[in-house]
């Protein structure tokens, strides 16, 4: 035991530093993976606030075209004009800002930054991120970014409005829509900042899980929350340069007079020089990186889903290999699979049937994933905590929304829904709300360590069920108007006969919106005042296997205020035949625990004590020759 | 006064949902439900699950049977049918997997929820699941894949030779139509010779543009071949037939193209909806400016003896406008002059 404590002041040392830290380098300037996760958690609920508050505003335009938009002129100025009414240009800019800050701040940034940060080091048993300096940086890349993007909003000729896609020519030409003057450059430089920011929060993330796993976390001993966060990180690195590259280009396009995405343009009365590009390139490149963006979003929400329906369900994830496999199936056919956004771009239709059967492909991995959830609760003992709740609903819109995928992904049927509401409604569904559900299964999930508190259950159970039925109140309808054809981002549907219907159905969807962005607020006020007034949490609260519950209830900088603990099993010993409690963490040891060894595990409690002998002499001789 | 006795009404009712809440709070700390691993919650939610289950799959099916007829447009070209038949299979298999998973994914939370004395079943992995929920996938997913991929081949394989051609130019915020005349071949554009009177650039000094003529309508014959050239002068457009089951990007610097054999005239499809103002219609799907919900065309589908009897009535642009043809070569200008 001695050796035990010698060890702990070796590592201990480092815990010394934290009491010296003032409000700068405490809540500001903080280099602590876990004050970082806190800000981006901060920013990224801020920016969802934003993001639905934008889409409120035009949610009242589709829902009641008719009604006085009067009172909200002292927000809007001059977007609302005499007559009352949104301005159609600003219509354009809010769908476009909806989409940025919904996809880039709130489910890249807020969703990865978050949970990546905190549970990284956290799972693996790491003191910190491999660069703590870089991980700040990173979020104040972010920080930049998002004060950028967040000024574009307030300007004279209003925030970028060629869709978040921001697709040339239209985003090359100041001509075609006032939000592509000023808008549009401070678009792609916030856009700028969030790359780097993203990357080196990336290659941080990537770096950590592979070099600072503690003893005996080997990769096939990581939660499935490393695994998707891990290989989220990947994607990341692989296709946010490609982006960048894209936005790069279209700089150039937009102020040094090159031709890579513009030809042929007669517009405002002159005949522009510019031959020879083609806006087609812009697509690939933007949905080289756009499409495996779907999947930076969704599969963090899948690893936290992972993680939060095995250990409430209290049995181990069904599959976790055939899970690993999966999501590394994914993460490869993510970059394979990106031109099924442009199959009536006027590409190659050749092109069109090569990414139609990749497109089909990446539908079985997120087949093989569902099932698995759905076994793990088969006979499980399933506790219905807010994180519980939300995981299902993650994986009921993950279900819905990627049947739809089926549809879009055939190019034959594509040409008839592509870009109408029923692309709108899946990609809502499968990215956006279950990515958004996944996030808030987190915080419920992970409050008690974030903040060493508990959030309150029953307001949990009011926000999920609102929450839950309200998204579906929105998003499904939206499927019926798009078989009909309505168009996406258009302003009014008046104009056609086809479209000029479902003023009901609209109405509905306006009113659905703004009552779940209300229930929003139930959690608002649930996680502010849990914060300082919750239930005091206990070190393990969900009786959960994983690392970061072996901590003290708030760990300080380093985590562990002793030697790192060493992981001896995988993270889903849950109710494990023959245990006596219905879960066994990850610390103890293989021959602690004869009575529910498995067969094949025989074997591996010989390996471990002879490790373990091994290690203590080790560490003997290592304090003698100190002496 | 209103806003003031609604400030107040909100403020009573956030007063009263504060009292309830710290109420059921002290209550559970008292009861020490708190304490518990699954309180009486539990059941609640597990039961909700039921709930959602039977309530918003009966609304799902009252509504789209009930609405089938306004959200299902009919359809008027030929590979239309066959899109619109692959759609209905895809919904038919991806409607049961739908409920069969949802179902278990709602019952399973009510069958299962925590019990005290029971322990739930270690059971993590299955080899052979996995595999069968492998292949299962794939191959229902092939063969859906394998039927688009025939039809997406013969819907953008060439257009048949005797194909009526029909140019469709966007710009923001409208579609300019033009028609290639007696010679069925389109005379050369270069946007550089846009002009107010020349919109699409027309190249006058080409002779095969010499009998083009503009509409501003689309009007093609029924149940032969029309291929629809589409560009665009400006930005990015996209030409949307919903009822012809037709949607093709307009590029600057590129042109595309999208061929289809409709199969019904106005006046058919009038009659069978009962509607005798409908209209086919050409709407905008790429995102193009402020007036991008307002990019409308008429298309008028007619017998192909009316179509004939069109065309031969139609003026070209050189004989609506002489203008347009000052400054081209003699030699052009003759011709120009003989179909005059």
């Amino acid at each position: 035991m001695a050796t035990a404590a010698v060890a702990t002041h070796d590592t201990g040392a480092h815990d010394h530093h934290e009491h010296h830290d003032n409000f700068v380098t405490k809540y500001i300037f903080s280099t602590d993976h876990k004050m970082i996760a806190k800000q981006y958690l901060v920013s990224g609920m801020f920016w969802a606030l934003i993001g639905g508050f934008l889409s409120i505003l035009f949610r009242l335009q589709l829902g009641f075209p008719d009604m006085s938009l009067e009172f909200l002129r002292p927000l809007l100025g001059g977007w609302i004009d005499e007559a009352g009414k949104l301005d159609p240009t600003f219509y354009l800019a809010l769908v476009t800002m909806h989409g940025t800050i919904m996809v880039f701040f709130v489910l890249t940034a807020g969703l990865s930054g978050t949970f990546s940060n905190f549970l990284i080091p956290l799972q693996i048993g790491a003191r910190d991120m491999a660069s703590g300096f870089m991980n700040m940086l990173s979020f104040w890349f972010f920080f930049i970014s998002g004060v950028i993007m967040f000024i574009s909003l307030f300007i004279k000729t209003g925030p970028a409005g060629g869709g978040w896609v921001v697709y040339p020519p239209l985003s090359a030409l100041e001509q075609a829509i006032p939000g592509s003057g000023l808008g549009m450059t401070l678009w792609l430089i916030a856009m700028t900042f969030f790359i780097a920011s993203s990357l080196m929060g990336g290659i941080n993330y990537i770096t950590t899980v592979i070099n600072l796993r503690t003893k005996g976390m080997s990769f096939s001993r990581l939660p499935l929350t490393i695994w998707a966060f891990f290989l989220t990180a990947v994607i990341g690195l692989l296709s946010f340069p490609v982006l960048f590259a894209a936005a790069l280009l279209l700089v150039f396009d937009r102020s040094f007079g090159t031709s890579f995405y513009l030809s042929d343009i007669y517009i405002g009365g002159e005949a522009l020089p510019n031959t020879g590009g083609s806006p087609v390139l812009y697509q690939h490149l933007f949905w080289f990186l756009g499409h495996p963006e779907v999947y930076i979003v969704l599969l963090p929400a899948l690893g936290i889903t992972s993680e939060v329906i095995a250990t409430n369900s209290r049995k181990p994830i069904f599959g976790y290999k055939a899970m690993i496999i999966s999501m590394l199936g994914i993460t490869i056919l993510s970059f394979i699979v990106w031109a099924h956004h442009m199959f009536v771009s006027g590409m190659n239709p050749f092109l069109g049937s090569i990414f139609m059967f990749l497109t089909l492909i990446i539908a079985v991995p997120s087949a093989v994933k569902v099932f698995n959830y759905l076994t793990t609760l088969w006979r499980g003992n399933l506790i219905f905590t807010p994180a519980m709740l939300f995981s299902i609903g993650l994986v009921s819109f993950f279900i819905s929304g990627g049947l739809t995928g089926i549809f879009l992904g055939n190019s034959a049927i594509d040409i008839q829904l592509h870009d109408t509401y029923f692309v709108v409604a899946h990609f809502h569904l499968v990215m956006g709300s279950a990515s958004f559900f996944g996030m808030i299964a987190g915080i419920y999930h992970w409050f008690p360590k974030m903040f060493g508190r508990m959030m309150d259950a029953r307001l949990g159970y009011v926000h999920f069920w609102l929450t839950f039925v309200g998204v579906y109140m929105v998003f499904f309808p939206m499927h019926y108007i798009g078989i009909a054809g309505f168009p996406r981002r258009y302003y009014s549907w008046t104009n056609f006969e086809f479209s000029n219907m479902y003023t009901d159905l609209n109405m509905f969807v306006s009113v659905a919106a703004i009552f779940t962005f209300g229930a929003q607020f139930i959690f608002l006020f649930n996680f502010f005042y849990s914060m300082y007034r919750g239930r005091k949490a206990s070190s393990n609260p969900w009786r959960s296997t994983t690392l970061e519950w072996t901590t003290p209830v708030e760990p300080g900088h380093g985590n562990w205020p002793g030697e790192i603990p060493t992981v001896y099993r995988w993270p889903y010993d849950y109710s494990k035949p023959g245990a006596e409690e219905d879960f066994i963490p990850q610390t103890v040891p293989l021959s602690a625990t004869p009575e529910s060894n498995l067969p094949h595990e025989q074997e591996q409690v010989k390996m471990e004590l002879e490790i373990m002998k091994e290690e203590e002499s080790e560490v003997l001789v290592a304090n003698e020759s100190k002496h | 006064m209103y806003g003031f006795l609604i400030a107040v009404g909100v403020l009573l009712l956030l007063s009263i949902i504060w009292m309830v809440y710290r109420i059921q709070t002290l209550v559970s700390v008292v009861k020490g439900s708190d304490k518990k691993i699954a309180s009486s919650s539990n059941k609640v939610n597990a039961i909700l699950f039921v709930v959602f289950l039977v309530a918003v799959g009966a609304l799902m099916f009252w509504y789209s049977i009930k609405e089938f007829d306004n959200y299902q447009l009919p359809i008027a070209s030929e590979h239309g049918v066959v899109t619109d038949q692959l759609f209905w299979i895809t919904m038919a298999v991806t409607g049961v997997v739908f409920l069969i998973t949802h179902v278990l994914l709602f019952i399973f939370p009510y069958k299962y929820q925590y019990k005290e004395n029971r322990k739930a079943t270690f059971y993590p992995d299955n080899n052979k699941l996995e595999i069968i929920w492998t292949v299962v996938p794939g191959v229902v997913l092939a063969g859906l894949v394998i039927s688009g991929w025939m039809a997406w081949s013969d819907i953008t394989a060439p257009a048949p030779e005797n194909a009526h051609v029909v140019e469709i130019m966007g710009y923001q915020f409208a579609w300019d139509i033009r028609y290639p005349g007696k010679d069925n071949i389109l005379g050369d554009y270069d946007y550089r010779l846009t002009t107010a009177q020349n919109g699409m650039g027309v190249d006058f000094s080409d002779k095969n543009a010499i009998d083009d003529f503009a509409s501003p309508v689309v009007v093609i014959p029924k149940g032969e071949p029309v291929l629809f050239k589409i560009r665009a002068r400006d930005v990015l457009h996209s030409v949307f037939a919903p009822h012809m089951r037709l949607k093709m990007d307009a590029v600057p610097g590129m042109p595309t193209r999208f061929w289809f054999v409709p199969t019904k005239t106005t006046a058919e499809m009038r009659e069978e909806l009962g509607n005798p103002d409908f209209n086919y219609e050409i709407a905008c799907t790429e995102i193009c400016g402020r007036g991008h919900n307002s990019m409308r065309r008429v298309i008028e589908v007619v017998e192909p003896a009316e179509y004939q009897k069109w065309v031969s009535e139609q003026k070209t642009f050189i004989q609506a406008n002489p203008a347009l043809a000052d400054g081209i070569e003699v030699e052009v200008k003759e011709v120009a002059d003989i179909q005059q």
